[in-house]
């Protein structure tokens, strides 16, 4: 079962070398948006593992990013002035992964209490979590409040946004397809049937959450770094939103769909750049219509890894 | 005294919660799925107005109740028709398809209205002032001031909800409502046109939504194509909370919520907060009554 998410890395090891090539003829707009394609590749992959695999239905994933994010970048804004240039890789990574962890714990703080809800209820409470951890950041004086975090160094680029992406897949990709990841699945298709097997349902939703979650924080270590500026608006429902309909095109437990998906969708907007004033009613309306049209993602016809089981409502 | 007046503020801020709640309750207990672009329609709703009300009131003159009525009246009108018409258009072909899926289309729904709205030659991104409707005057009890539309607020929400227990205790249409909500297939049979009464709950929810929307618009400083957003959200709380699906449930979530936040929006140290208070009211409650205040736990068969 390891093979398909060797494959995996090798395909995304294949890919950040090719992008990387080209690097150097990008100017800095292409090469802002290429940045964006990583992290919301992250951000897709780490949400599919809850919201796919998992069959649960998290709407707060903006605010695990906003977490990860704001804890990387206060670190960078206190200790960054220290660092001599030749470590700055290394205390990036330390950054990254410290904002990782804050956000996987945070994870587990909103994973534990609300995770014995279902459907409709689990996601307007991490709606509702998503909501207050906004505002918790929008509030705090030493967060920079409203105005945000400015002054962040341009640490993140090509290399680190599509290593992380890779790593990313494969960690969620391995533990899926392992003997531990049977459980996301036996949960997400039937969890009455997956207790009586031996397996607690809320002991796998709440690893998933926290994975899911220290992928976003990564992810929002990236953001801040390449955005430079880290605003709590930047995080709000709508955000977790986009991340959703990014796993939904993709078709749900579909990790190389929800790759292409998170891929034209962060593109789909650049393109439509050209008709600045309709972009986002186009974009409205093709989640509409695909949602009409193509209900089990994009690519629901391409046989990818496992048989899907049957869609439950 | 402060509590007090908060109260009152807070009465009539929760009973424009409840008015939108009642709208997404009712359509989760028929279809069973959240309809994001509710809160759209409520912004619709107060544009309506906007629209409306300068030509109603060169007839009526400027401020005068049954010009004040009618806007009301054509508002919920437009927004009636629109919530129908968003029903056969997105979700009706959606109907036997998962949850999920009409989750989403209702998100693409919502934020489609949203963006046409701020479209320059739709109604464009400003804000703008909304014209009176009503005259306002402060009213002096005491030390306590009650702003006339406050009451008005109130006693046009508690009319409403009569009306609305009525329409769904009473008559033939409610009670084929509440046989959709029960059993959509068994009313079928039963000789129930599923597709009327969907389409009459949608037109009710959303004539509900114009009314709070015009109230809203009412208090705030102007209106504006996302004006819908924030007070949508606080109302699909106070549906959750009051156990959604459940009609008496929705309105005293709404009034429970406006409450809360007015006398924590009112205290120094947490008004900061306000925004985030409704959440974390929203996932106390869930983790004691996973199934809101007043829904009824249902036990899942296996």
């Amino acid at each position: 079962m390891d093979r398909g998410a060797k494959r995996w890395l090798l395909a995304a090891a294949l890919a950040v070398a090719v992008v990387s090539l080209f690097a150097g003829q990008f100017n800095r707009y292409y090469l802002g948006v290429t940045i964006d394609i990583g992290i919301n590749i992250i951000m897709a992959v780490s949400l599919n593992l809850i919201n796919g695999h998992t069959g649960q239905f998290s709407l707060g994933h903006a605010g695990f990013m906003a977490v990860g994010g704001y804890t990387a970048a206060k670190l960078s804004l206190l200790f960054g002035a220290q660092i001599p240039p030749g470590a700055a890789p290394i205390f990036f990574a330390v950054i990254l992964l410290a904002g990782g962890l804050v956000a996987a714990l945070s994870g587990l703080a909103v994973g534990v209490p609300s995770l014995r809800l279902k459907g409709d209820y689990l996601a307007i409470v991490t709606l509702g979590f998503g909501e207050i951890i906004r505002v918790i950041f929008q509030t705090t004086e030493s967060l920079g409040g409203a105005t945000g975090l400015t002054g962040l160094e341009r640490y993140t680029n090509l290399a680190w946004a599509f290593v992380l992406a890779a790593l990313t897949v494969y960690v969620v990709s391995c533990l899926v397809n392992s003997t531990y990841g049977r459980g996301f699945i036996a949960v997400h298709d039937d969890e009455v049937a997956a207790s009586a097997m031996g397996i607690n349902p809320t002991k796998y939703k709440v690893v998933a959450f926290v994975i899911g979650a220290f992928f976003a924080g990564i992810a929002g270590g990236l953001y801040a770094h390449h955005k430079l500026v880290l605003k709590p608006d930047g995080f709000d429902f709508m955000r977790s939103i986009e991340f959703v309909v990014m796993v939904i095109l993709g078709g749900m437990g579909k990790t190389a769909g929800v790759i292409l998906a998170a891929v034209i969708l962060t593109v789909l907007p650049e393109f439509l750049r050209g008709f600045a004033d309709y972009r986002m009613i186009i974009y409205s309306l093709l989640i509409i219509i695909l949602m009409m049209a193509r209900p089990q993602g994009l690519f629901a016809g391409w046989k990818t890894g496992r048989k899907q089981a049957a869609p439950t409502s | 005294m402060f509590y007090i007046q908060q109260l009152i503020n807070g009465l009539a801020l929760g009973s424009i919660y409840a008015l939108i709640a009642l709208g997404y309750t009712m359509v989760y207990g028929v279809l069973r799925f959240i309809n994001f672009a509710h809160s759209d329609i409520l912004m619709v709703g107060a544009f309506a107005a906007f629209f409306l009300a300068p030509g109603i009131q060169g007839v009526f003159g400027p401020e005068s109740i049954p010009g004040a009525l009618l806007v009301f009246l054509f508002s919920a009108l437009i927004c009636a028709l629109l919530g129908v018409l968003i029903e056969m258009l997105a979700y009706r072909p959606l109907r036997n398809r998962p949850k999920l899926t009409v989750l989403i289309t209702a998100i693409g729904v919502s934020l489609f209205l949203e963006f046409t709205c701020q479209h320059k030659g739709v109604f464009g991104s400003n804000t703008r002032p909304f014209p009176t409707l009503i005259p306002a005057q402060e009213l002096h009890f005491g030390e306590l001031v009650v702003s006339s539309n406050d009451l008005v607020v109130l006693v046009v929400t508690l009319l409403l909800l009569a009306a609305l227990r009525f329409i769904v205790q009473r008559t033939k249409i409610g009670t084929a409502m509440r046989a959709v909500s029960f059993n959509p297939q068994a009313a079928a049979l039963m000789g129930i046109n599923i597709n009327h009464v969907i389409s009459f709950t949608f037109a009710l929810g959303s004539a509900l939504a114009a009314i709070a929307g015009i109230f809203y618009a009412m208090r705030s400083p102007g209106i504006e194509p996302l004006m819908g957003i924030q007070p949508g959200l606080r109302a699909f709380i106070a549906a959750v909370v009051g156990g959604i699906g459940n009609l008496p449930g929705a309105a005293l979530g709404g009034i429970v919520l406006g409450v809360i936040e007015a006398i924590a929006g009112g205290l120094p140290g947490v008004s900061n907060y306000r925004d985030g208070i409704a959440f974390a009211i929203l996932i106390l409650i869930l983790l004691f009554r996973p199934a809101g205040l007043l829904g009824k736990f249902q036990a899942e068969k296996v």
